[in-house]
């Protein structure tokens, strides 16, 4: 028996779906595994961890919560993934959002209209962020510097940066590790526990995104761009505009994250605002195909993990870290899946059956498929390659066949080298 | 005289011990990215090696074989980024990260479960057997140059070790082979080189080297375990490895400048010399780093040289090419 | 040179290759396909393009697995699983796309991947072992030399060499003459006299007729992935294989009415470029092409034409000089401005840069009108005319692709040409660079390109055609100039170029015989129609 890996005819759409959910299950399950490894019953466990969830209107709520930066920060780096910009800097752009919200609501209240201060306040965490991410992207587009590096290193910068304002700069006078609390006219307004509006928010940014990348022209640029840089610069659009533009844009998303926890959940800029949000986003943004709407619903299953992690640390004397775990384990079966979409997974039995199938022609080329089984969905696209043979024009079409495009091909190698 | 003597050889004393695991590092995803594949898994599976490593050392009393685990779970994680980039051709970034991820979060569960019932299961704090510096006698007391003479037996490891590994790249069949692989696939495997294993090979040596690099922060550095013990130190090897333009070699001078930041900045705060807040202090090594990612950058652009392999990054298949 | 007559049915032959089947997704390469070979002989393998001649020859390198079908040397079942394998039982290929590392020296390239290689390679004894060798065989080269010092005719003496060393008895050489000058060509034709005389086999993989005559003992055409006829070379004749090849008459006539030359398009004017190390690509070069005509650029692969695509449409600086389209200076002027002023480009690299394979045909063909009216406005795109606009393509250029939601990259290389073709040719207002259009796609999809280009030069565009094939420059050009090391060699008229001259000015020699077609290539461009 053999396991191949054949090439699909075309995108394989069910793989999309299939394979996220399957690697939560594979994820669930060594998760189990983990568990019993160290002494827990697993099922108990996650049966804790989901009642933790969803179990009363306070998790619910908690879930809410966390949900905020998750959907905010998962979209900015969805954002900047769809060009292949790899910004993992999402934690520093969240804290630096903090900082800055913090700083105006703290400090400008005086001066300014007291109603002004909520949306100053909101706009300076977007700014915050979007320089925090515009640094490592004008370095990017202009001087070719790899951005995972620069986008991380920053991580640390605000993060060091963060803790010398609560811990020294702006600490209160009878707080270890915090500022005064904010006005209560810049607080956000909550609307169930302490959920807060931050969610809206970022439900309708995610709603923008989805349009954007689906109507318009910059959403179109950006495809390319990702796709094949080579081909966008081609085809006359510019890289480094667009770099630019978008990391702005994907910073600033992330730093109203940050705003958004300084001024509608802690009220004061202190200990426990960069807790992982910005990391966890590459989880959510990968598993949700950087579509913008799958981003708000990975966000609110990681934020039922966390919280779910909360809970069997009260409950079960767990460390809370299963929950992060957990979502670190998502990813990989993510990725091993993800070949999927191109690929089908072919099992034979013996070379003499492979030949056999060989003489029959094309007509039951599926029929040793294992996890295809989706004849339904491709077999349009089958229909009609196998229908090649027959026409006059398909004639000379196909025998453009394999060594045109292998050929084609290597005159890429060749050329891109040039 | 004699005091800047003795300090410039603490210096770099503390340098070349703090360098040390940067370096395993560094010649460990050298060997990774020179196949081909890029690793950004190292921070994760360094802070796996490190855990691992003194959790071992701490049960067994053997820092051997704390030595040798963490080079074990180097090697798995390592081969499970080969596997999902090799075999079923994932995107090497995300793999990466997602090891990055996984490691870190997995690492800290076991710091908060591996540990002694008496302590909550947990590991921090704990004290065990670790690698004390050995001072050569004699060697050790020449001023500066001494400080080559009071390391651990990690660090003094190095000294076969780097010259080993540029020897191995350079000179020799294997070294030729693995080139070759990462700069063109289809060439090495035209000539009849595997190149399927070649990557997975080095990927998972790379794998190893890291985890020693790990088990070098728990067991020697800063012996013990600590939630985030790395500070970032997986990331700065990848940083070294583009500044040493993928040669094992000149990775310690890289290791030597990131090493002797470190240093600086202990003498300073340790000295209460310095009136600058601590947190600027500490974002020296991150701030140098994209310093140095720039100038390296700008360098290599005006000079038309590309260090990096041909192939980093791209998978490689044959029949769909 | 005539062909050479041998005795092939003597002795066995040292290869057979029996019923070999490779199928890929969608096509079946290889179909039964029978070969065999004998000790000493020079067997051309000739096809067109996508026949299947590569892919068979790949099977006998251990590069790809055979569905079904047996090979056999001296007799003997062999098991060739991979590109070692091959090397064991003797056999070397020259790929078309040459593999070697341009970061190593000659010498490490020639011992790469050698089973018994000692672990710490003595190079000194190497490099004398390579000298000697490159000495008796006449492929002179230096064992030192960096790969990407060296040029394209070098690095195939690389190959070569590479497969002598390596004790090569089986020597498969993929088009190799499709890099070289004719007279290049002449000289690869001595090395492989000399290799036969040794006693080795050598297959040699083909679609031109006069390289069959010139090279070979036998010839073996495939077409659509089956032997159609093997025959001895000295009982053929151009015309039958011609035929053969194509599976019926070819009159290869493209109805070519007189150029009508107009006001000039392009204008270069002394540019000087450089290439991606930074070093000098274009020198000097003056060129013009008007509307209604297609200028063609011939030479040597690496001389300059992909640079000169590249400046023609913004997307690489001109170091000194001046670049004017329709009289309005564009000199530094970026990819986006080049398409505003109505050039439009089918660049080499289809895959690498023509295309976005990961996106639908759809989009892929909108990819230059999505920035207007009606498919989008303010920024906003129109997705239901985008798709009309497509379909409407997709038609008229006869694209077989199964939904025009289908992403590029599952297409055939025609497919993926035309797609590019589609997009470029309906955005062109005024300017077509088109490199190396018809490289690697079938008799069909060729005549088609070749159409496509004369009806914009009918249109009243200007055509600026880069090809290696001095016969499509020849049938499709109006004059053609020729590059050698980034210099312009010359000017000729198409109708007066002989291959000959054509080849003398590939090689380096500036003006030969006749260069009185554009006295003056600069300033004067067309005076001689």
């Amino acid at each position: 028996m053999k396991l191949e890996l054949r090439k699909r005819e075309s995108i394989s759409r069910r793989a999309a779906i299939v394979v996220p959910l399957a690697s939560f299950g594979v994820s669930l399950l060594f998760g189990a595994i983990l568990l019993i490894v160290s002494g827990a019953n697993p099922l108990q466990t996650y049966a804790a961890m989901a009642g933790g969830a969803f179990g009363s209107v306070n998790g619910l709520t908690e879930v809410l919560v966390k949900s905020i930066p998750l959907i905010l920060t998962g979209l900015g780096v969805a954002l900047a993934f769809r060009m292949r910009f790899w910004n993992i800097g999402a934690e520093g752009q969240l804290t630096m959002g903090a900082v800055a919200a913090a700083g105006v609501a703290l400090f400008w209240s005086q001066g300014m209209p007291a109603w002004t201060i909520l949306p100053l306040s909101l706009l300076a965490g977007c700014i915050a962020g979007a320089v925090w991410a515009g640094v490592p992207a004008i370095l990017k587009a202009f001087l070719n510097v790899d951005e995972t590096l620069t986008t991380l290193m920053l991580n640390y910068v605000a993060v060091l940066y963060s803790e010398h304002l609560y811990y020294v700069a702006w600490r209160a006078p009878n707080y270890n590790s915090g500022t005064e609390r904010i006005p209560e006219f810049a607080w956000l307004p909550r609307i169930a526990g302490r959920a807060h509006a931050g969610i809206f928010i970022g439900l309708a940014i995610a709603v923008l995104l989805w349009a954007v990348f689906r109507y318009t022209r910059w959403g179109f640029e950006l495809k390319i761009i990702g796709a094949n840089p080579t081909a966008a610069r081609y085809l006359g659009i510019s890289i480094a505009r667009n770099i630019v533009v978008t990391l702005l844009v994907s910073g600033a998303i992330s730093g109203l994250a940050g705003a958004g926890e300084v001024l509608g959940l802690t009220r004061r800029l202190q200990q426990g605002i960069s807790v992982g949000y910005g990391y966890t986003a590459i989880i959510i943004a990968w598993m949700a195909q950087l579509n913008p709407l799958g981003v708000v619903l990975v966000a609110f299953l990681m934020a039922a993990l966390a919280v779910g992690g909360d809970q069997i640390q009260m409950r079960m004397r767990l460390p809370a870290s299963v929950g992060v775990v957990l979502q670190g384990m998502l990813l990989i079966p993510m990725l091993a899946g993800s070949i999927f979409r191109e690929y089908s997974l072919h099992v034979s039995r013996a070379r003499n059956q492979e030949s056999r199938i060989e003489n029959r022609e094309d007509t039951d080329r599926q029929e040793d498929d294992a996890v295809d089984g989706e004849a339904a969905e491709t077999g349009g696209a089958n229909g009609s390659s196998r229908s090649r043979g027959t026409g006059g024009a398909a004639g000379t079409l196909r025998s453009g066949g394999t060594e045109g495009s292998a050929g084609s091909l290597r005159s890429g190698g060749t050329g891109g080298s040039a | 005289m004699i005091d800047t003597l003795a300090l410039l050889t603490s210096i770099l004393t503390i340098t070349l011990r703090a360098g040390a695991s940067l370096i395993y590092g560094a010649i460990g995803e050298t060997y990774t990215e020179r196949s081909g594949i890029l690793n950004l898994g190292v921070e994760g599976m360094m802070l796996m090696g490190a855990v691992t490593a003194f959790a071992t050392a701490y049960y067994s009393g053997s820092v051997w074989l704390g030595l040798l685990v963490a080079m074990g779970v180097g090697a798995t994680l390592a081969a499970l980024h080969a596997f999902l980039t090799v075999t079923m051709r994932a995107n090497q970034v995300v793999s990466g990260l997602s090891i990055t991820l996984f490691g870190t979060g997995l690492a800290s569960f076991l710091g908060e479960r591996l540990g002694p019932a008496s302590n909550n299961f947990n590991l921090v704090g704990m004290v065990g057997p670790r690698f004390s510096p050995i001072e050569i006698p004699g060697l050790s007391e020449i001023p500066v140059l001494g400080a080559f003479f009071k390391q651990d037996l990690l660090t003094y490891a190095l000294f076969l070790l780097v010259p080993l590994a540029w020897a191995y790249l350079y000179k020799t069949r294997n070294g030729l082979n693995l080139r070759a692989v990462g700069e063109s696939p289809q060439t090495a495997d035209a000539m009849g080189i595997d190149v399927i294993r070649t990557r997975y090979r080095y990927t998972i040596v790379g794998g190893m080297l890291v985890g020693l690099g790990g088990a070098h922060l728990s067991l020697a550095y800063a012996p013990g375990w600590s939630e985030n013990i790395t500070g970032g130190r997986g990331w700065i090897v990848i940083a070294l490895v583009i500044f040493a333009m993928w040669n094992p070699a000149r990775a310690v001078l890289g290791a030597v400048l990131f090493g002797g930041i470190n240093a600086v900045q202990f003498r300073l705060q340790a000295g209460g010399a310095t009136t600058i807040p601590s947190a600027y202090l500490n974002m020296l090594p991150y701030l140098v780093t994209i310093a140095v990612l720039i100038a390296m950058t700008w360098w290599e652009a005006l000079s038309h040289r590309i260090g990096a392999p041909a192939a980093l990054g791209t998978p490689y298949t044959r029949e769909d090419k | 040179m005539t062909a050479r007559i041998t005795q092939p049915t003597v002795s066995p032959p040292v290869l057979q290759m029996r019923s070999i089947t490779k199928r890929f997704p969608g096509v079946l390469a290889n179909d039964r396909v029978d070969l065999d070979l004998y000790a000493g002989e020079v067997l051309a393998l000739l096809g067109e393009n996508g026949a299947g001649k590569s892919t068979l020859m790949n099977i006998l390198a251990g590069l790809y697995r055979p569905d079904a079908g047996e090979i056999l040397i001296q007799g003997r079942p062999a098991e060739i699983h991979a590109p070692r394998d091959a090397a064991a039982f003797g056999i070397g290929m020259v790929h078309q796309n040459f593999m070697l590392v341009p970061t190593m020296t000659v010498a490490q390239n020639i011992v790469l991947g050698i089973a018994d290689l000692a672990f710490v390679p003595d190079l000194g004894a190497i490099e004398t072992r390579i000298r000697e060798l490159s000495d008796r065989y006449g492929l002179k080269v230096d064992p030192r030399a960096y790969i990407w010092q060296l040029g394209v005719g070098e690095q195939q003496r690389v190959e070569i060499l590479k497969l002598i060393y390596r004790g090569a008895d089986i020597v498969i050489l993929d088009e190799p003459t499709a890099v070289l000058t004719p007279q290049e060509a002449q000289d690869l034709g001595r090395i492989l006299a000399v290799m036969q005389a040794e006693g080795k086999s050598i297959v040699f993989i083909t679609h031109k007729m006069a390289e069959v005559i010139a090279f070979s003992d036998r010839v073996c055409v495939l077409r659509q992935g089956r032997v159609v006829a093997t025959k001895r070379t000295a009982d053929t004749n151009p015309r039958e294989l011609a035929r053969l090849m194509v599976g019926r008459e070819v009159l290869f006539r493209l109805d070519k009415r007189p150029a009508q030359p107009g006001d000039p398009v392009l204008t270069l004017e002394a540019v000087h470029a450089n290439n991606d190390k930074g070093l000098p690509a274009l020198r000097d070069v003056s060129l013009q092409a008007r509307q209604g005509e297609i200028l063609g650029i011939a030479g040597v692969a690496g001389n300059g034409q992909q640079e000169l695509a590249e400046v023609v449409t913004g997307l690489r600086p001109i170091k000194r000089g001046k670049l004017l389209i329709n009289q309005r200076d564009l000199t530094h002027c970026t990819s986006l401005e080049a398409i505003h002023a109505g050039v439009s480009h089918i660049p080499a690299d289809r895959v690498g840069m023509g295309s976005v394979g990961d996106m639908p045909v759809a989009d892929n063909i909108v990819m230059k009108a999505y920035r207007m009216p009606p498919l989008a406005r303010q920024g906003v795109l129109n997705r239901r005319r985008i798709l009309d606009f497509a379909r409407a393509l997709i038609d008229v250029f006869q694209i077989a692709t199964p939904t025009p939601q289908t992403h590029v990259k599952f297409l055939s290389g025609g497919n993926i040409q035309k797609t590019i073709l589609a997009r470029e040719i309906d955005a062109c207002t005024d300017l077509l660079v088109a490199v190396y259009p018809s490289r690697g796609l079938d008799v069909g999809a060729t005549e088609a390109v070749r159409r496509r280009l004369l009806e914009q030069r009918d249109e009243g565009r200007a055509v600026l055609l880069v090809s290696e094939d001095l016969d499509e420059l020849r049938t499709v050009a109006d004059r053609i100039a020729v590059l050698y090391e980034g210099r312009v060699m010359g000017v000729v008229n198409a109708e007066e170029a002989d291959v000959e001259t054509l080849g003398l000015m590939m090689a380096g020699a500036s003006d030969p015989v006749i260069g009185d077609a554009a006295a003056d290539p600069g300033t004067e461009g067309g005076r001689t129609q």
